[in-house]
């Protein structure tokens, strides 16, 4: 199987497109309890790239995740967005997480003006009304700008969060098993929102997640992780075409790609 | 001999429920009032069970109720009681809000508060906070100062204490959203953390409502002057058992104003959580 073998980062098909997001031989050391949490990690998010991050509990992701988003130092290592060192939170990067974590006393509007107002003022928030309206269109809630989060069902709340994340036109999305809270028909449903939504915005967009599935319907490119310590033993190039379908689950090839990468983390649970 | 059922006849069936769920919530509420009251005359003025001076009956009791209601409406020497005790009350609230929140903030919000501080204020409030009355008196004399301070103190501890416990109320994923948005301490602590604590802070706003109450007249029974509490303690001199029951409903809405109006503002503010409507009273 050709997607078995570890490809140099230029292989992706988005290989022509620009860098945004780069990451040179990055490693997180928790000094109190002397654990590796990440080493040697090297990774190069390309425009309008989708890339997934796979691995065991304990493999370092979400250590990954966090320090990609601004909210923990890396140890050693270059993480570059943009061309601008990450040295902490940042507009420009848009988060998601696995809960909605919209707040009960505003609207789903002023919930999603909320990284505006709190960075740039409320006469900035306000003024970015109007581009909120638009993305709650976007992801089929412009008729619940003025609803309070408590009428919201999970998944529409976490289609407002994914609003509050573009409000700020950020360069890349940082996901955190964003649709794990939901059930499965709803987080199906949503995976495809996702898509169509990055389609639409052009977005470079990093998702970390504990579903095989979910991560080669959604990816250009997935990294396989293992822990102890926490690395990057392999990255595989989703060759499905796009736009995927759900339908795409019952293909031979998506079987072959889910298994490959289940055979990589169950050998890693059993040694 | 039983006729056989039908197979193919519906299943239809009702569920019981229970007679306290049939029955509107005033209603069952005046069912135990009447049975209470009843119990009472009969132990009293019927049979005589219990002597009028540790129990008056509800006819005299009643009786000293409309006089005292009288006295009251007619802007009399109990009016002026209850208008110094009304004060006393509401200053104490405010000033206990005014510290207990600030301190609140402190401990639960600065790590300094939470080690050297709390630790303290813990050590205070395991006293007895009543044994204060004497020195306050000393420091304030017998005014409605003396009472101001004692149930302020009383009532500050439990805003203390709720407002802390609020602040540690919003989620992992709350905070972490608020520092990805770059958002500094204060806009967290005034957009994010108070905001989640508002149901745990009025939940100490109620304690400290009853508890200013107690302590405002216990000031009164042990420092005199001129308020509710010295009326109950003069009637109870005198053995006039009815009037300091009289006095006692009179000061109980008082009481409920104050927890009322807390609830009331709670009901305002807190208006995204309906798991805490004032309608269900604590």
């Amino acid at each position: 199987m050709t997607m078995a073998e570890p490809r140099p980062l230029t292989a992706g098909p988005a290989a022509a497109a620009r860098p945004v997001y780069q990451i040179e031989r990055l490693s997180k050391t928790y000094a109190r309890n002397r654990l590796t949490a990440l080493t040697d990690v090297h990774l190069t998010l390309h425009k309008g790239e989708f890339v997934s991050v796979v691995g065991s509990s304990g493999c370092g992701k979400s250590t990954l995740l966090k320090i990609m988003s601004g909210l923990l130092p890396p140890t050693t290592g270059r993480v570059v967005l943009e061309g601008k060192p990450v040295t902490g939170p940042r507009d420009d990067i848009g988060m998601m997480f696995q809960q909605a974590t919209l707040l009960p006393w505003k609207t789903t509007l002023q919930n999603i003006i909320l990284p505006i107002e709190i960075r740039q003022g409320r006469a900035a928030a306000r003024a970015a009304i109007p581009r909120a309206n638009e993305l709650l269109r976007l992801v089929g809630l412009g008729d619940f700008a003025h609803v309070y989060p408590a009428e919201l069902s999970g998944g529409m709340a976490q289609r407002a969060s994914i609003c509050r994340m573009l409000i700020s036109n950020p360069a890349v999305l940082l996901l955190d098993e964003p649709f794990s809270a939901l059930d499965e028909l709803t987080r199906d449903f949503m995976n495809m929102e996702l898509q169509r939504i990055c389609a639409e915005q052009r977005a470079t967009a990093f998702l970390v997640t504990h579903s095989l599935a979910e991560a080669v319907i959604l990816s250009d490119r997935i990294l396989v992780m293992k822990p102890r310590p926490g690395r990057i033993v392999e990255e595989i190039v989703i060759d499905l075409p796009r736009p995927r379908t759900l339908e795409m689950i019952n293909t031979p090839r998506f079987g072959e790609i889910v298994a490959h990468i289940r055979d990589l983390l169950g050998k890693e649970a059993f040694q | 001999m039983t006729a056989t059922p039908d197979p193919n006849a519906d299943t239809v069936w009702v569920e019981p429920v229970a007679l306290i769920d049939r029955i509107p919530r005033w209603v069952a509420m005046l069912a135990l009032a009447a049975v209470v009251i009843a119990i009472w005359d009969l132990a009293t003025a019927r049979m005589a069970w219990v002597s009028p001076i540790i129990l008056p009956s509800p006819a005299e009791t009643l009786a000293d109720l409309i006089f005292v209601g009288q006295n009251l409406a007619s802007g009399g020497y109990m009016l002026e009681a209850l208008w110094t005790t009304t004060r006393t009350v509401f200053w104490a609230f405010l000033i206990a809000t005014a510290i207990g929140f600030s301190l609140g903030v402190l401990v639960g919000e600065t790590k300094f508060g939470e080690r050297a501080v709390m630790p303290y204020l813990v050590a205070i409030d395991t006293m007895p906070k009543v044994a204060f009355a004497p020195l306050f008196i000393a420091w304030l004399g017998f005014d409605i100062a003396s009472k101001v301070a004692l149930a302020a103190f009383i009532a500050t501890f439990p805003i203390i204490v709720s407002t802390a416990a609020g602040l540690y109320a919003a989620s992992e994923n709350e905070r972490m959203l608020f520092k990805s948005i770059g958002a500094s301490r204060l806009q967290t602590l005034f957009r994010l953390k108070l905001p989640t604590g508002l149901p745990h802070i009025f939940t100490g706003l109620k304690i400290a409502a009853v508890g200013v109450m107690a302590g405002a007249i216990t000031g009164e029974f042990l420092g005199g002057g001129q308020g509710f509490g010295a009326l109950i303690r003069q009637s109870a001199s005198t053995m006039d058992t009815p009037r300091v029951f009289a006095l006692i409903l009179y000061l109980s809405l008082l009481g409920l104003a104050l927890f009322f109006a807390v609830a009331w503002l709670q009901k305002r503010l807190v208006f995204w959580n309906k798991a805490d409507r004032p309608g269900g009273v604590g």
